[in-house]
């Protein structure tokens, strides 16, 4: 009981702490009251004077937070700058498909990742074992958008975009990893023994690297809502990741705090089970292995 | 037996989807209110939608009666009284009369609203007069006369007084069926609208029109050339390209259009630049020579592949009504830049110009990122400067950075920027070369003018702003025109061109410079159905 | 194999080192009767939109990046692995406060943590000094992600057997880092150094939006692959993708060179 509160209670101060680091960035950013319509010769002085009085009241970064929480406990999230309708139903109307396109990305990419890896090592072909390396480094240099763009004109599924940018990373760990660990004695040992590759795959070599793999499931979650803005951007898939950039580029701030405080929950959370799992590993914890 | 699958099958072609218009916003739409729009979007579904009093013909740039039969522009352009159209509804069936025209411009004019379109109405201080006369005729006279004031109802959509959906309601060709955020917007025609053509077919003869979000233009010209838009409605010119090679019928360049690029120096005296360099930039002569350095055939060449004109001023040749006919581009003269340089005491050795005090001339040019064209301008420009010794850096910034530096810290020495569906009422320019405002984008907020040539330009802007005799506001802007090109605060490069794309599958499009480019004339487009099923 | 991918990479390196000497002509001399013009002899990879020779341009970019890229993913590394095994060796509240802050640097918009250093710099700030501080700046950001996996590596060392019997031994903290937990890193932080080089020359390009990174005329390899976005250009051009090819064997080599027995069946 103590341990769940522990966690939750962690969970909400990271939100919350990113929440506050985030309005603090993009205040301080240059352009941070710059708004465009300054430049727009139609409006009168009277009318741009009103434009910077409604932002001014933000421009106190204390007050602004001190507001943005009471408005939170309501469950208020604030009302975006440019869009000016509730931050609340933009994430709303938005969520679904990024969670969509992060969802599916993730589980594919994990999937094709770790197969190819674990091709590229327990497999005897070396030609595979070539094509499958030089697969995860092309997709490595490759720029986000234009992994995006070809998976358009395939008329592919989106998520395939953020399936091939979190491939090659899984990969190149994975494969690392197993790379390691079949040169290890207890493997060796098993091997000498006559185990079957299957089984000793199974019983020696992947217990080893789940730690490893754990945390980079963790870290994963949060490289695929990063991957998700250039890609829903660029494709114009109506998501978070397009909200957020947009907001971005727009300095909207009642936005991308909101955005910083889901997304610093969903990392929290991402990691904590990972960490949770790696701890279940190894049942014999020492004393100081405090989480 | 052999007569029932052939109905079967022309029953369902018939059955198949009703012509939709289809093509892409570029933006959200950030409001579906007509006083409150700003944008590009927001300004295309209020043109699709929104009923006007008198519409500016955009083909003939005339001004044509809409909802208004007739209008009378009275007290030297301070009043106007209109004669309003008959049996009309909006589109939820509520009639339209004179009580709407007066809570609309109630509206717009309420300075609590800050609406850009209202704010163009108010040139003084002071409350609107609304004097309706019946529910056919209604007089409104504004704060202060407003130079080409008939002309500005274009931009006026007229909103329901009386219905219980003021937001629905819409006098316009088409209504908003459905806005899913961030993917489109669907509009259905207006069961309720007045016009009819010639043979008495209700109009418009399209049924829906469908717009898309879509910013990515790569992605916008995949879809058109995949048959699943039928307009782009601003063409990049490397899409232009590769498009015509494909299906030449389908694109087209339709001259110059309002759009301008141009770059100006830092003239502020409180900006946070060398003193030397704030000398170089008030310096006429050296602006005019920069100006005549720079190669402006070859950005229209190359950087607009031939689709770009050099630009004399900052009014667009596509702008019959006011451009100043006398003006013409500065000649690419680099040799007589460098001789005016030196009569001004620079020195040019060894490939380097230096300034009197032997400052090493070298500045830096501020623009917008994600705008590839300005980029390639500004690298031109580059080599095009090194022929005279001249050292020019670029910075590229995103849009909210630039223009804090543009108006706030003032730190910067110069800055490449465009403007996009200029207006053509000079008068709507108004806040830029008012030396008083804070878009004098040189010089902004001055107390007094700081140059004799300011203040002449101050006093014949506020000339042409008081004037309703067309012939002399022209005069008054010409010569407007005329000083701008003879101290050059701002060096305008090119006028880029109107490109378009549109599928042949639709009947009845003209492009034209003015916005909305290929769709002004949308009540009366036709898509042919053989063409677009051929297509998929 | 090894020698095979050590000398494409030396030859690599060469060539962008020398490319003022081997290219025809300058990167920025613009041929403006020649723009977007295909490969000839006079320009083996054609000409960009401005006339510029792509080759030129390639190898004077991949001088940059190059140099630069390497040493930031290094720097990203060994902060993950200072980071990381700190944590997961010490455990309890080093631990805790590490954890909270890779978080945290995950999720923050740190592109305006970026433009405040762009709005520190002078407008005219050198090329060179700008991009430098931008991969510095990428090095210090990107270490949260991979010092999470090398604090779960320490995590599982820490409880397993050897480590129990090297402490029982009598060795201490450092002579423990060093001997036991380092070696068994290291093909953890190789594949961090590794995957980091292409992320960071593509994330330089990105930074480019913000007023970071090279401005013109300056090329760098991020910009010529961000070019690629273009896509209908490159389908009709595909000599438009030698930066992507040269990116990509690059990094295999570098792959080839750290994993020894990679390719070989």
């Amino acid at each position: 009981m103590m341990h769940i509160t522990k966690h939750v209670a962690g969970l909400l101060l990271t939100a919350l702490a990113g929440a506050f680091f985030a309005a603090t960035l993009v205040r301080l950013a240059p352009g941070a009251d710059s708004d465009e319509r300054d430049f727009d010769p139609r409006l009168s002085a009277a009318s741009i004077q009103a434009l910077h009085g409604s932002r001014a009241a933000d421009r106190n970064l204390g007050r602004y937070y001190a507001a943005y929480l009471r408005g939170l406990v309501r469950g208020d999230f604030g009302t975006s700058y440019s869009l000016k309708r509730p931050v609340r139903e933009l994430l709303a109307d938005r969520g679904p498909a990024t969670l969509r396109l992060v969802g599916s990305g993730l589980f594919a990419g994990w999937a094709l990742g770790l197969a190819l890896a674990i091709i590229a090592t327990q497999g005897k072909v070396g030609a595979l074992k070539v094509f499958t390396s030089g697969l995860s480094t092309l997709l490595l240099c490759l720029p986000a958008a234009l992994i995006g763009l070809v998976v358009l004109v395939a008329r592919a599924r989106w998520w395939w975009a953020i399936a091939l940018i979190i491939l090659p990373k899984v990969y190149s760990y994975a494969r690392g990893l197993l790379d390691q660990v079949s040169k290890e004695p207890h493997v060796l040992l098993a091997r000498a023994k006559g185990l079957g590759r299957a089984r000793i795959f199974v019983w020696h070599v992947l217990p080893s690297i789940m730690p490893e793999l754990l945390a980079l499931a963790g870290i994963s979650v949060s490289l695929a809502f990063s991957a998700a803005i250039p890609i829903e951007a660029v494709c114009d898939i109506p998501g978070v990741g397009q909200l957020a950039w947009q907001a971005a580029l727009g300095r909207d701030l009642p936005i991308l705090v909101t955005i910083t405080l889901l997304l610093a929950l969903i990392t929290r959370a991402a990691n904590v089970a990972s960490d949770l799992a790696i701890a279940a590993l190894h049942p014999q914890a020492l004393p100081e292995a405090a989480l | 037996m052999k007569v029932l699958p052939l109905l079967l099958v022309s029953f369902s072609m018939s059955l198949q989807a009703a012509p939709e218009l289809r093509f892409c916003l570029r933006n959200e739409p950030k409001t579906f209110d007509p006083a409150l729009v700003e944008d590009d979007a927001s300004e295309t579904i209020r043109y699709l939608t929104g009923g006007v009093l008198m519409r500016v013909n955009r083909l003939t740039q005339e001004l044509e009666p809409e909802f208004a039969l007739s209008w009378k522009v009275l007290e030297g352009g301070r009043a106007i009284t209109l004669h309003l159209r008959d049996n009309v509804k909006f589109s939820d069936g509520t009639p339209f009369s004179s009580d709407d025209v007066a809570y609309t411009f109630r509206r717009l004019m309420d300075p609590a609203l800050h609406s850009a379109t209202g704010d163009a109405f108010r040139s003084g201080e002071g409350n609107l007069a609304v004097i309706p006369d019946g529910p056919r005729k209604i007089t409104l006279r504004f704060p202060a006369p407003v130079a080409g004031l008939d002309r500005m109802f274009d931009q006026a959509a007229i909103v329901s007084a009386h219905s219980s959906n003021r937001d629905a309601a819409v006098l316009g060709p088409f209504r908003v069926k459905e806005y899913k955020a961030g993917a489109h917007v669907e509009l259905e025609r207006n069961p309720w609208y007045w016009k009819h053509d010639s043979a008495g077919h209700p109009l418009p003869y399209i049924d829906a029109v469908h717009l898309d979000i879509q910013q990515n233009r790569e992605i916008e010209l995949l879809r058109f050339e995949r048959g699943e838009l039928q307009l782009i409605n601003t063409l990049e010119p490397e899409h232009f390209e590769r498009l015509s090679a494909k299906s030449p019928r389908s694109v087209y360049d339709s001259g110059p259009g309002m759009d301008s690029e141009f770059f100006w120096f830092n003239q502020s005296p409180a900006a946070p630049i060398a003193a030397y360099k704030k000398t170089w930039f008030q310096t006429t002569v050296f602006r005019k020579a920069i100006s005549q350095a720079i190669n402006r055939e070859d950005l229209c060449r190359i950087v607009y592949r031939g689709h770009a004109t050099p630009a004399a001023g900052p009014v667009s040749p596509a702008n019959h009504q006011w451009v100043n006919a006398a003006l013409k581009p500065p000649v690419y003269r680099p040799e007589q830049a460098l001789h005016e340089l030196a009569e001004a005491g620079f020195r040019f050795a060894n490939g380097t110009l230096s300034d009197p005090s032997g400052h090493r001339v070298e500045f830096t040019m501020v623009t917008n990122s994600g705008n590839q064209a300005r980029q390639r301008a500004a690298a031109m420009m580059q080599q095009d400067l090194e022929r005279i010794g001249i050292r020019l850096n670029i910075a590229t910034l995103d849009f909210p950075a630039l223009l804090e530096r543009m108006n706030r810290t003032l730190d910067y020495d110069a800055i490449l920027l465009g403007l996009v569906n200029v207006d053509i009422d000079p008068n709507m320019q108004m806040n830029i070369w008012l030396s008083s405002s804070s878009m004098h984008s040189w010089n902004p907020k001055q107390a007094k003018p700081a140059t004799a040539w300011e203040e002449e330009i101050d006093r014949l802007m506020r000339v042409q702003a008081s004037q309703s005799d067309n012939r002399k506001r022209k005069a008054a802007f010409d010569r407007v025109q005329q000083i701008a090109a003879e101290q050059t605060p701002i060096i305008y490069l090119v006028n880029k061109n109107v490109l378009s794309a549109i599928s042949p599958s639709v009947k009845g499009a003209r492009p034209v410079p003015l916005a909305p480019q290929t769709f002004w004339n949308v009540e009366r487009l036709t898509l042919d159905e053989s063409v677009l099923q051929s297509r998929r | 194999m090894k020698k095979l991918a050590g000398a494409v990479l030396v030859l690599i390196f060469a060539a962008a080192l020398g490319s003022d000497v081997l290219a025809t002509a300058s990167y920025r001399t613009q041929f403006r009767e020649e723009p977007s013009a295909p490969p000839s002899a006079h320009h083996p990879l054609g000409t960009d939109e401005l006339g510029r020779d792509r080759l030129s341009r390639l190898l004077y970019g991949s001088r940059i990046s190059l140099m630069l890229a390497p040493a930031a993913a290094l720097l990203a590394t060994a902060i993950a692995a200072l980071a990381g095994a700190t944590a997961g060796y010490l455990g309890g509240w080093w631990e805790r406060t590490f954890l909270g802050a890779t978080d945290l640097s995950l999720s923050l918009p740190w592109m305006f943590f970026l433009m405040t250093v762009r709005a520190l710099l002078p407008l005219d700030v050198s090329p060179a000094a700008s991009i430098t501080i931008t991969f510095l700046l990428l090095g210090a950001l990107g270490w949260a992600g991979p010092a999470r996996i090398v604090r779960a590596a320490v995590v599982s060392m820490k409880r397993s057997e050897f480590m129990l019997q090297a402490r029982a031994s009598g060795s201490t903290g450092l002579g423990i880092v060093i001997t036991h937990l380092l070696p068994n890193l290291k093909p953890v932080l190789i594949v961090q150094f590794l995957v980091s080089i292409p992320v960071f020359i593509l994330s330089e390009a990105n930074l480019g939006l913000l007023g970071l990174g090279v401005a013109e005329p300056m090329p760098s390899w991020g910009n010529l692959l961000r070019d690629l976005e273009r896509f209908s250009e490159v389908r009709a051009n595909p000599w438009l993708l030698a930066p992507a090819v040269m990116l990509v064997a690059v990094v295999v080599c570098l792959q080839i060179i750290a994993k020894r027995e990679e390719f070989v069946a």
